[in-house]
């Protein structure tokens, strides 16, 4: 009995190498991703775009907008919010059918590009000197634009108001130094209240070592520079506060977040981006809150998220994608999208009509001018997951900001070599 | 059914008769004129062979193109065979075991979460299982189907679900410590809590950090972390990993426990034997094949445990190595060493799963 069933198995076994063989074979002309936005006709195609959509709001601002270019041209959009972006872009990417259009974080922005996903339009663009600088840095790789920046958003300073005004401070105490931020969130520490509470990741403290101005790549993206001094004075400044009890983690006290925890009241500060804003008001309508730019350290400084606009490199109507885009990211359109879902335009032309519009959220769009984007290496992801494992520690004496510092350098190291 | 699971053939009584239906079918084959029986050999290939299709297709084939995978330095943004995937051999496998990096002590890191899990969660549930089945045996009991459907109903609820309320349960201001604030004592924040148990223990005793002989790295982490313990987090993923599971292996003790004869039970007590001796001579070593069964069953799905993992969030002391193949994979792009590390967990079940066997024995001796 036993013996017999080998054959079937070897059977099997010899399928699926002629399987693995003729897929090899006929993957082999892929790899022209510089061939850029040329290619495919830009009216009468069908369009998929893949997005990571924050809510229905985004997913039927994006739908309407997509079908109003399509109603243009005689095209077909047919827009997709994914559950778990980087998951289902991976597979429809690996499956050799990627969405014509879809979201692209910065984060994420360097491995797409290492393997060949993203076709490099951004320099086509008719109005790339109004995107913002620093955003068109994120989506920049070997001197070429790839691709255009949808909508960004930077760290701010949130102060609980009622709780602002019981510790017996005034507009004239907002804090523009860290030496002042110390003070009031000493101040502002009660008992059941913390003074800051941020969140215990690279993507909120890091605005401390930016401050205190570090960086952890090197300006060119070839080398790390976490172990030095600037980001161990920052993260001291953190340390100093976490050990005095006036800056705590949102699990600490018992908050997913520092929304969360601003809303519950038990904290009197945070450092949250545009987010917060629509978060907080479907969970905490009654919070009163303001948002003033963060203080300074050595430097003014704070960090930006941001997502583009990423075009498929297989993608057979690049010429229609391109146009897609193009309209998406004009100024009138991206208004909109911010009166939609409330994000900030990525074009300067809309600055000031978001800032009429929503004065509450001046300090967002003035960081625009300081932020600084995240790190983009391939395998960056655990590395950071280490260092913000270790955060926690931080309060109660079981990480040195040294030692996090020295394994970020290392693990930093290690992943941009094996990506390069 | 019971007896047959566990058993191979081949060996034991069964194997015996196996041995007489190849004896008397053997001759017919070996003579002269065998045409009809390749026809009907062929018949038979035809017959199985839409369910070794659907084996092939979604079993045999994927476990081979993740081998493969594993074989790669595949980011998945292109199709891991051609250009997309450069071939590495072995070295995702080297990597993990034999290279300093920060892989590799997430992976020695989880493979010591998982280790401490388990060493928990199988006595325990095998324990609760069979108490809950010796109780629920008792032919005097009121309401026995209720019970049965009490304690097995945590089985049947989604794993999702359950996690989620455990994780309500268990945040820092949930209902677990409001009643410890009740009681006076403050509770940990479970859900966010990385310390080691063991290391917690030895806090009154003055140990507070690593003693001098403690402080030796052993690939990745030092003596004072491998023996760290689980973590406060992972003892609330094994108080509900038992909660759940034991329910499953109450049914199959309870099955075990009614194919003993009545009458065996009852001549054991004729010679005077107390009802703790009844147990532990007479009916523990009778439900021996099915305790073999449970114990397999949850030495193997204890090393896979994700879903649990998954809810309750990245965190270093709770990672095991399924959520890291997952993590490495879909997270990290990188998913030729998630694949790599799916084989190496493979390799370390079949591992573990012979030397229980062996220290357990195949339970087909008597």
């Amino acid at each position: 009995m036993i013996r017999r069933t080998r054959a079937p198995l070897a059977m099997l076994a010899g399928a699926a190498l002629l399987l693995t063989a003729a897929c090899g074979g006929s993957d082999s002309g892929f790899g022209d991703s510089d061939d850029g936005a040329a290619g495919g006709a830009t009216t009468g195609v069908r369009l998929s775009v893949l997005i990571g959509s924050s809510g229905d709001a985004e997913t039927k601002a994006v739908s309407d907008a997509s079908t109003a270019w399509a109603g243009k041209g005689g095209n077909t959009v047919t827009v997709t919010p994914a559950k778990d972006l980087t998951q289902e872009l991976t597979q429809a990417l690996s499956g050799g059918t990627p969405p014509d259009v879809f979201y692209v974080d910065a984060s994420r922005f360097a491995a797409l590009v290492k393997g060949g996903a993203l076709a490099a339009y951004g320099d086509d663009l008719p109005n790339k000197a109004d995107f913002y600088p620093n955003l068109l840095e994120s989506f920049t790789a070997e001197g070429k634009v790839y691709c255009a920046p949808k909508d960004f958003s930077t760290l701010a300073l949130q102060i609980n108001t009622d709780l602002w005004a019981k510790a017996g401070l005034t507009d004239k105490d907002i804090p523009t130094t860290w030496e002042q931020l110390e003070t009031v969130a000493t101040r502002l520490t009660t008992g059941g209240v913390t003074g800051l509470v941020v969140g215990d990741t690279l993507d909120r403290l890091g605005v401390f070592m930016r401050q205190a101005g570090g960086t952890l790549l090197n300006s060119d993206g070839t080398a790390f520079e976490a172990d030095s001094p600037q980001n161990l004075a920052g993260l001291e400044y953190v340390q100093k506060l976490a050990r005095k009890g006036v800056l705590k983690f949102p699990k600490q006290v018992d908050a997913g977040w520092g929304g969360e925890a601003l809303g519950k009241g038990k904290a009197a500060m945070t450092i949250e981006g545009n987010w917060i804003v629509g978060g907080v008001k479907n969970d905490y309508p009654n919070l009163k809150y303001t948002v003033v730019p963060l203080p300074k350290g050595a430097q003014q400084a704070t960090l930006s998220f941001t997502q583009c606009w990423g075009v498929a490199a297989k993608g057979e109507n690049r010429a229609a994608a391109v146009d897609l885009v193009k309209y998406l990211t004009s100024t009138d359109q991206q208004l909109a999208f911010t009166e939609a879902f409330g994000v900030m335009p990525s074009v300067r032309s809309a600055a000031g009509q978001f800032a009429t519009r929503f004065p509450d959220q001046k300090a967002f769009v003035d960081g625009a001018e300081y932020a600084y984007g995240p790190v983009s290496v391939p395998g960056f992801d655990q590395v950071q997951k280490d260092f913000d494992a270790k955060v926690r520690g931080l309060s109660d004496g079981s990480s040195q900001p040294r030692a996090m510092l020295e394994a970020l350098q290392k693990n930093g190291t290690a992943a941009l070599q094996a990506a390069n | 059914m019971t007896t047959s699971i566990g058993s191979e053939p081949g060996t034991g009584g069964q194997g015996a008769l196996a041995g007489t239906v190849q004896a008397t079918a053997a001759p017919p084959r070996r003579s002269a004129g065998s045409a009809l029986r390749r026809q009907e050999r062929w018949a038979g290939w035809l017959f199985v062979l839409p369910a070794l299709a659907i084996l092939g297709v979604f079993l045999v084939v994927p476990i081979g193109l993740a081998f493969w995978v594993s074989l790669t330095r595949w980011d998945g943004l292109s199709s891991p065979f051609g250009g997309g995937a450069e071939f590495v051999g072995l070295g995702n496998y080297r990597d993990l075991i034999t290279v300093d990096s920060l892989t590799r002590q997430n992976f020695v890191t989880s493979v010591r979460n998982n280790f401490y899990f388990v060493l928990f969660t199988v006595p325990l549930q095998t324990a609760l299982a069979l108490s809950l089945a010796v109780l629920l045996n008792n032919r005097f009991l009121r309401g026995r189907s209720f019970f049965r459907t009490a304690f097995f109903f945590p089985s049947i609820t989604s794993s999702i679900a359950t996690t989620l309320v455990f994780l309500f349960l268990f945040s820092g201001g949930g209902a677990v410590n409001e009643l410890l604030a009740f009681l006076g004592i403050d509770g940990p924040n479970w859900t966010a809590d990385s310390r080691g148990v063991f290391h917690q223990l030895l806090r009154p005793f003055g140990v507070d950090g690593p003693p001098a002989w403690a402080q030796g790295q052993v690939v990745n982490l030092s003596w004072w972390d491998w023996l760290a313990g689980p973590s406060i987090t992972l003892c609330v993923i094994i108080a509900l990993v038992v909660w759940t599971t034991s329910g499953t292996f109450m049914l199959m003790f309870l099955a075990g426990l009614q194919n003993i004869n009545e009458e065996v039970l009852e001549a054991a007590e004729v010679d005077g034997a107390t009802g703790w001796q009844r147990f532990r001579l007479v009916t523990l070593p009778m439900l021996r094949p099915t305790l073999i069964l449970v114990l397999t069953l949850g030495l193997i799905s204890t090393w896979q445990v994700f879903d649990q993992i998954y809810l309750t969030g990245n965190n270093p002391a709770t990672i095991t190595p399924a959520y890291l193949s997952y993590s490495q994979s879909f997270q990290n792009s990188a998913f030729g060493v998630g694949a790599a590390i799916a084989f190496l967990l493979f390799a370390l079940i079949i591992v573990l799963a012979s030397v229980q066997r062996r220290l357990v024995g195949t339970g087909e001796e008597d």
